[in-house]
C-alpha cells in the first residue's frame, strides 16, 4: 500500500502534538445529523475548542457495528437527505474555514455505489484526509484500499480485543494515519468504565504499530478519555457527542453545547501530557 | 456446459460475490468457525451424529411425492420434495442442527439467530433445546406480527425472542441486531445464520448442510422416473432451500435450475424482494452480492407477502450461478403466491408455507416452455400452518 502523503493533515497533527507533548483527542459525529449545514458548524466549532481530529460518519441504512445512538443518528441524517456527495460538499465548506484533520467513518456500500475511485478523488479534492472503513478487513478486496490510498487518503485499520497477535502485527503494518484500538467487544456506545485489560492490550499494540495508537468505543467522560489517552496516543469519543446532538438537535445553541463538551474532553486529554 | 468449478475459494468468494465484509472484532470468530467446520466435515463422528439426528429426530429422508392431480392439470410430471414434513415444519432444521452441533465443537454455550418467517428461529430454538444450548432469537416486530404462532413456539422451546424496532423492522434489521449481539458476546456465542448468506463461511456451510435436500431428491427422482428432472424449482429468499436443492444437480447440465424470488405487489423499489430484477452489486451484511439499494448505496425496504423472502439481498452463490447462466431466476407476485397456496392445498392436500407457495404459484408459467410430460421437482420448503391466520387476513376472512 502506498503511504499517505507527508502533507496529510492527520500525520501533521500527530507530529505537532508530539512536539507539544500532547495526546490527541478525536471526536466522532454523524454527518448530516441534524443537517449538513449543522455538521459544518459543529466541525468548525469543535475544532475551535481544541478537538484535534474529526471523524465524520457517512450515514448508512444498516450500520451493523454501531449501537443505538449512532444508528439513530444515521437514520436522522438519511431522513434529512444526507448523501455521500453531500458529506463531501460539507467538508469542502469546512475547509474554507478550518484546517482540522478529517476522516470519514464509512460502511463500504455507499462508497461503492458512489464509485471507489471517484470517491477517493472527490474526497481528497474536498479536503478529506482519511477513511475508516468499518466493514472492510484489509484482505478483503485489497484493491479498494489501494484506490483510497493512492488518491492520498490515510486508510485506518481497527484492532479489536479479540484480534490474534499475528493479526495485530499485520493490521499495525497496514494502518495509516493512526491505528484504531476498539477497546471493548461490542458496538459503539457509552459505557461506565474502561476495560481492565486496556493498558496491557495497548502496550502490545504500541510495540508493533508504526503509527499512533488511538483508543475508542465506549469512552464518554473527560476522565475516561484522559485515562484512555494515558495508555495510547489519543482517545476517541463518539456516541456521547452524538447523544448531545440528538438531545439538542433543534436548539439554537446546539453548536455551542456540543463544542463546549468536545472542548472539555479535549482539555482532559491534552492535560495528560505526551509520552 | 463445462463442469462447474468448486466454490467458494479459500477467501469465501464465489467469483466476485461473497467474502467477509465485517467489523474486525468478528474476524477471529469467523476464522474459528471456518477451522471448526473444516474439521467437522472430515470427522466421521460429527457426520455420524448429524446423520443420526437427521434420520431419527428430523425424519429424513423426506419423501418425494408425486403431485398427481397437479401433474394432470399442468400436463407435466410434478414431484414435490417434502421439506414441509421435516420436524419443525421446514428445511431450516437441517442447517440449525448442523450448526448447533458445531457450536458444541466450538465449546460455546450460547446461540443467537435471526429469523424472518420464524422457521429458522423455531428450528434453532429446537436444536438448542435438544442439545442444551442457551438461545436468543432476533426478529423484526413487523415479522412478529405476521408470524405470531412461530414467536410463541420459540418461547415454548425455551428461547428468548427479542423484537427489533429499528429500520424496516423486518429480517435485515434482525440480522443487524444479531450481528451486534455477536460482536458483543463473541467469546461465548455462536451465531447460527439461517440462510446461505452473510460472511464466509456461512454461505458455504449452510449450503452444505442443506444439500441433503438435493442429494435425496436426485436419488429419489432417478429411482421414480429413471431419469433426471427437466427442471428443479425452489423459492429464493436468502436462498438456502434453493441452493440445497440445486447444488447436487449443478453438474447435471441438462437440469434447469429455477429460483423464484418474491415479486411482491409491484416493480418499484420497495414493492418487492426480487434482487435479480431491480437490485445491483453491493456489499451488505458481511457479503457482496446483488442488493436492493438506492442510487446512494442505502439499502431499501422490501415487500413480500412472505416474511421469509422479504430480504434485500441474496446468497452469493445464487448471484454467481445467475451470472454464469447455470441457474435462472424469476419472480412470483404476492397474488401468485396466494394462488400457489390454493393450487397445492386444493389439488394435493398440502398447505405450503407462503415462501414455498411462490415456487408453486409460478409453475403454470414455468412449465409453458417445458415439453409435455417433462419431469419437474419442486421444493416444498415448508408447511403453511404458520401462515394460516395471515392468509385469512390477506383474503379478508375473519377466523
Amino acid at each position: 500500500m502506498t503511504p499517505a502523503p507527508a502533507a496529510n493533515r492527520i500525520a501533521r497533527r500527530f507530529a505537532e502534538l508530539a512536539t507539544q507533548k500532547k495526546k490527541a483527542f478525536i471526536a466522532y459525529i454523524c454527518a448530516g445529523d441534524p443537517s449538513l449545514d449543522a455538521t459544518v458548524e459543529l466541525v468548525v466549532g469543535m475544532a475551535a475548542q481544541g478537538v484535534d481530529i474529526i471523524e465524520l460518519g457517512i450515514p448508512y441504512s444498516d450500520p451493523m457495528a454501531d449501537g443505538p445512538a449512532n444508528q439513530a443518528a444515521s437514520e436522522r441524517a438519511l431522513a434529512a437527505g444526507a448523501t455521500v456527495r453531500g458529506v463531501i460538499d460539507a467538508v469542502r465548506r469546512i475547509r474554507a474555514r478550518s484546517d482540522v484533520p478529517i476522516l470519514v467513518y464509512a460502511y463500504m456500500n455507499p462508497l461503492l455505489a458512489y464509485g471507489i475511485e471517484r470517491f477517493a478523488a472527490d474526497a481528497v479534492a474536498a479536503g478529506i484526509d482519511g477513511v475508516l472503513p468499518l466493514d472492510l478487513p484489509p484482505e478483503e478486496q485489497p484493491e479498494l484500499r489501494v484506490a483510497l490510498a493512492q488518491a492520498g487518503l490515510a486508510v485506518v485499520c481497527l484492532v479489536a480485543p479479540t484480534t490474534t497477535p499475528a493479526r495485530r502485527t499485520y493490521l499495525a503494518e497496514q494502518s495509516r494515519g493512526f491505528l484504531y484500538y476498539v477497546c471493548r467487544l461490542g458496538v459503539t456506545g457509552e459505557r461506565t468504565a474502561l476495560p481492565d485489560d486496556l493498558a496491557a492490550q495497548v502496550a502490545t499494540l504500541k510495540a508493533v504499530a508504526i503509527c499512533p495508537v488511538c483508543i475508542g468505543f465506549g469512552i464518554s467522560t473527560p476522565e475516561q478519555a484522559a485515562d484512555a489517552a494515558r495508555h495510547g496516543d489519543g482517545a476517541i469519543v463518539g456516541s456521547h457527542l452524538v447523544r448531545l446532538i440528538e438531545r439538542h438537535g433543534r436548539d439554537r445553541d446546539l453548536v455551542d453545547i456540543v463544542s463546549r463538551r468536545a472542548g472539555e474532553l479535549a482539555a482532559a486529554v491534552h492535560a495528560v501530557g505526551g509520552a | 456446459m463445462s463442469a462447474i468449478p468448486v466454490v467458494p475459494d479459500a477467501a469465501g468468494r464465489f467469483g466476485r460475490y461473497g467474502g467477509r465484509y465485517v467489523p474486525e472484532t468478528l474476524i477471529p470468530a469467523l476464522d474459528q468457525v471456518v477451522a471448526a467446520y473444516r474439521a467437522a466435515q472430515t470427522d466421521p463422528a460429527f457426520q455420524a451424529e448429524l446423520h443420526r439426528l437427521l434420520t431419527r429426530y428430523v425424519g429424513r429422508p423426506t419423501p418425494l411425492t408425486k403431485a398427481t392431480r397437479l401433474s394432470q392439470r399442468l400436463k407435466r410430471r410434478i414431484w414435490l420434495k417434502r421439506e414441509d414434513l421435516c420436524h419443525t415444519g421446514a428445511h431450516k432444521i437441517n442447517n440449525a442442527l448442523g450448526q448447533a452441533l458445531l457450536t458444541l465443537r466450538l465449546g460455546k454455550k450460547r446461540v443467537i439467530a435471526e429469523t424472518g418467517a420464524g422457521q429458522h428461529g423455531v428450528a434453532t430454538a429446537t436444536a438448542c433445546a435438544l442439545l442444551g444450548l442457551q438461545c436468543r432469537v432476533y426478529m423484526g416486530v413487523e415479522d412478529m406480527r405476521r408470524q405470531a404462532p412461530n414467536v410463541f413456539r420459540m418461547k415454548l422451546l425455551g428461547t428468548e425472542v427479542v423484537g427489533v424496532e429499528s429500520g424496516t423492522k423486518t429480517l435485515k434489521d434482525a440480522v443487524n441486531e444479531a450481528l451486534r449481539d455477536w460482536v458483543t458476546n463473541v467469546t461465548d456465542t455462536h451465531y447460527i445464520i439461517g440462510s446461505a448468506l452473510g460472511p464466509h463461511p456461512y454461505p458455504m456451510m449452510v449450503r452444505d448442510f442443506q444439500s441433503v435436500i438435493g442429494r435425496e431428491a436426485r436419488a429419489q427422482v432417478l429411482e421414480a422416473e429413471g431419469r433426471l428432472p427437466h427442471a428443479c424449482v425452489a423459492c429464493v429468499g436468502g436462498g438456502s432451500n434453493a441452493i440445497g436443492l440445486f447444488h447436487p444437480f449443478l453438474n447435471d447440465a441438462d437440469v434447469r435450475l429455477i429460483g423464484v424470488e418474491a415479486g411482491g405487489n409491484g416493480s418499484g423499489l420497495g414493492q418487492h424482494a426480487a434482487r435479480f430484477d431491480g437490485g445491483s452489486f453491493g456489499v451488505f451484511q458481511g457479503m457482496s452480492s446483488y442488493v436492493l439499494q438506492n442510487a446512494d448505496g442505502q439499502v431499501v425496504g422490501t415487500h413480500s407477502v412472505s416474511a421469509g423472502l422479504d430480504y434485500a439481498s441474496i446468497g452469493p452463490e445464487h448471484a454467481w450461478l445467475r451470472d454464469r447462466g447455470r441457474a435462472e431466476y424469476r419472480r412470483a407476485s404476492d397474488a401468485q403466491a396466494l394462488a400457489g397456496v390454493h393450487l397445492l392445498a386444493e389439488n394435493e392436500g398440502i398447505i405450503p408455507a407462503l415462501e414455498s407457495a411462490h415456487a408453486i404459484g409460478v409453475l403454470p408459467e414455468i412449465v409453458a416452455d417445458l415439453p409435455d410430460d417433462a419431469v419437474v421437482v419442486v421444493n416444498v420448503s415448508g408447511r403453511g400452518d404458520k401462515d394460516v391466520a395471515e392468509i385469512a387476513r390477506l383474503e379478508g376472512v375473519k377466523l
